[in-house]
């Protein structure tokens, strides 16, 4: 008996912990099926309908198309920007260099909460009114740093000499970034890209500072909180659960298909 | 600027070429004319200045001063890409994101060529990996993946080829079979190779003509041969192959001979063979060339007596004696294993002599 348990450890160890960590998603799932009605608290009885109409809550469907408007927007513009400062750093040596390498790292270690206070006095001594583009200005803030420290790391382990070979091969610099250095660094593109979506879709607290009237997703799962999550919310973030699931599979599966080739 | 991949031909001349990076000279004023077609080696230790040679002729670094002409054509500050030279790559520096074909296709698409399928097909079948073409860089063994490196470049037909250091990262019996290869291809293709690196066995090997360099200057240019007989100084007779140089002063320097006084032996060789003209000079001999006898033997025109054998080592073809002699220099000897060998233990006196043709002497180094 002790040697069986001996020898098993590890597999109870990892087993309690995913345990652990996958109970807040299990019941998420299950109540985005519960027969709630307005308090998605206790359990009521199976149904779809929540399923069926996503947008049945009301606002939760504004609340989702900002979160995704803002999402995309702060994506599409933190990684063009920290792609072109991730090349600067990487590439290139300029006076303060080391100190902006310094400062792409603040952003990631200041409280949120912090950041998200001083934010909005900023805005407010620039009477700026706080709303949509306030809340994509903000993201796009914190989304760089996380893009510039994975983007930099992929251009660091590219190969100067790949750059050289291209040019010797009659590739002018246009050339040679599109066909070499761009296609090379891609997959830490990609990456930075998603990390930025997922930061700005899941941001509350500096959100909650500078997006005024608009509602976000976050925010409005923590409005309704005070009076009763909807069921609907359960749904939107199951779905974004499995959507999320399907990319990190799909990527392993193309991975390991590659893998396969190359054996 | 104009694009001269297709129009330079001709023998490559650098002119009073010079590389500086702050105040390190890594190329110092090199004149050197490497004719068309010929399998050209600059030989050197790391830090002589060839690759930084290579790369001002790539046009991956930009000269300090001096020119670089292919034919007729000033290429100095015409940018790599418009450049009708290509470079094998140490470690190849393949595309990882491209196939086989595709890399060996990309100079071809970069310059808008329109055979490119037929071009890559019978340069493939060249290098004898048509049937990998499909295949990514990673899935290939270093030795195919040098194949394929110098495929990419001499598929392009260039005026120049370079090849840095290309059979460093292989295994030796590999790169034995590389260098035959690489000869080959290059009587195959008929353009001019220029063959950097540090391996003076490589370079003898495959070359032509030999340029060895130091500190940013060339020592010598010659063929393997020349240079490995007929040494100019006291770096190419060390760095190609070894030398025994012993210290000497020069007695009568007039006629045909020279002779030459090492502590009390008098030791001669052709004037020709003498590349110094001050008093005291480095007579040089190479080990091979010296044959070890016991003591009393008879011996040959020159001879060094009072030796005493140190170390003797079996390396299978020769047998290789480590000889001091009275004034505490040790002396190399290696003999063929051919059956005439002598019959010499460790400890016994030795004498040791040689041919007068075979002597060089040159200045000392300081």
């Amino acid at each position: 008996m002790s040697r069986w348990f001996s020898r098993n450890l590890i597999r109870i160890y990892a087993s309690l912990a995913l345990i652990y960590l996958f109970i807040p998603v299990g019941y998420t799932m299950a109540f985005s099926f519960n027969d709630a009605g307005k308090r998605n608290i206790n359990w009521q009885g199976f149904t779809l309908d929540n399923w069926k109409n996503p947008c049945g809550a009301p606002d939760i469907c504004v609340a989702l198309g900002n979160s995704l408007k803002i999402g995309f927007l702060s994506t599409l513009v933190a990684t063009i920007l920290g792609t072109m400062i991730a090349f600067a750093l990487g590439r290139y040596k300029f006076r303060g260099r080391s100190s902006t390498n310094l400062l792409i790292f603040l952003p990631m270690a200041t409280p949120e909460i912090v950041m998200g206070a001083s934010l909005l006095a900023m805005f407010v001594n620039l009477n700026v009114n706080t709303g949509f583009w306030t809340t994509v200005i903000a993201h796009i803030m914190f989304c760089i740093s996380f893009v510039v420290v994975t983007v930099k790391a992929r251009v660091a382990s590219l190969d100067p000499k790949l750059e050289e070979a291209a040019r010797d091969l009659y590739a002018n610099e246009y050339q040679t970034f599109r066909r070499v250095t761009f296609p090379l660094v891609l997959p830490g593109i990609a990456a930075a890209a998603l990390l930025a979506f997922s930061l700005s879709f899941d941001d509350f607290i500096i959100t909650n500072f500078n997006s005024g009237t608009i509602t976000t997703f976050p925010k409005f799962v923590w409005i309704s909180s005070i009076r009763g999550v909807p069921a609907q919310a359960n749904v939107i973030g199951t779905a974004m659960f499995l959507i999320a699931l399907f990319i990190v599979i799909a990527g392993q599966f193309i991975g390991s298909a590659k893998a396969k080739r190359k054996s | 600027m104009v694009d001269v991949t297709s129009s330079a031909v001709g023998d490559l001349q650098l002119r009073n070429l010079t590389k500086t990076f702050a105040d390190f000279v890594a190329v110092d004023d090199l004149t050197l004319t490497i004719p068309k077609g010929s399998f050209f080696a600059l030989l050197g230790p790391s830090g002589c200045g060839k690759t930084t040679t290579l790369r001002m002729i790539a046009g991956l670094e930009e000269p300090t001063s001096g020119s670089i002409h292919i034919g007729a054509t000033d290429i100095t500050y015409t940018k790599p890409y418009q450049r009708p030279v290509n470079t094998v790559f140490q470690n190849y520096a393949l595309f990882p994101h491209l196939t086989i074909f595709e890399n060996v296709a990309f100079g071809l698409r970069r310059r808008g060529i329109k055979d490119v399928e037929g071009a890559v097909t019978k340069t493939l079948a060249l290098v004898e990996l048509g049937h990998l073409k499909d295949r990514k860089p990673g899935q290939l063994s270093g030795g195919q993946q040098q194949r394929i490196a110098v495929a990419r470049a001499i598929v392009n037909r260039p005026a120049l080829l370079f090849l840095d250091e290309p059979l460093g990262a292989l295994d030796l019996k590999l790169r034995r079979q590389m260098q035959i290869e690489l000869k080959w291809i290059q009587t195959e293709v008929g353009i001019t190779f220029v063959h950097v690196t540090h391996d003076q066995e490589e370079a003898m090997t495959m070359a032509d003509t030999i340029a060895v360099m130091n500190k940013g200057r060339i020592e010598q240019m010659g063929s393997p041969v020349e240079l490995y007989e007929n040494p100019k100084t006291v770096f190419v007779a060390n760095f190609l192959g070894q030398s025994n140089l012993i210290e000497a002063a020069v007695q009568t320097n007039s006629g045909a001979e020279t002779s030459v006084d090492i502590h009390g032996s008098r030791i001669i060789l052709p004037s020709s063979r003498n590349k110094s003209s001050k008093s005291k000079v480095l007579v040089g001999i190479r080990p091979e060339k010296i044959n070890i006898q016991t003591a009393g033997s008879s011996v040959g025109k020159n001879s060094l007596s009072g030796g005493v054998v140190t170390d003797i080592s079996f390396v299978g073809v020769s047998t290789q004696y480590q000889v001091e002699m009275p004034w505490k220099q040790e002396i190399m000897v290696f003999e063929q294993n051919d059956g005439g060998a002598p019959n010499i233990r460790k400890g016994d006196q030795v004498t040791l002599s040689w041919e007068p043709h075979f002597t060089f002497a040159l200045d000392s180094e300081n």
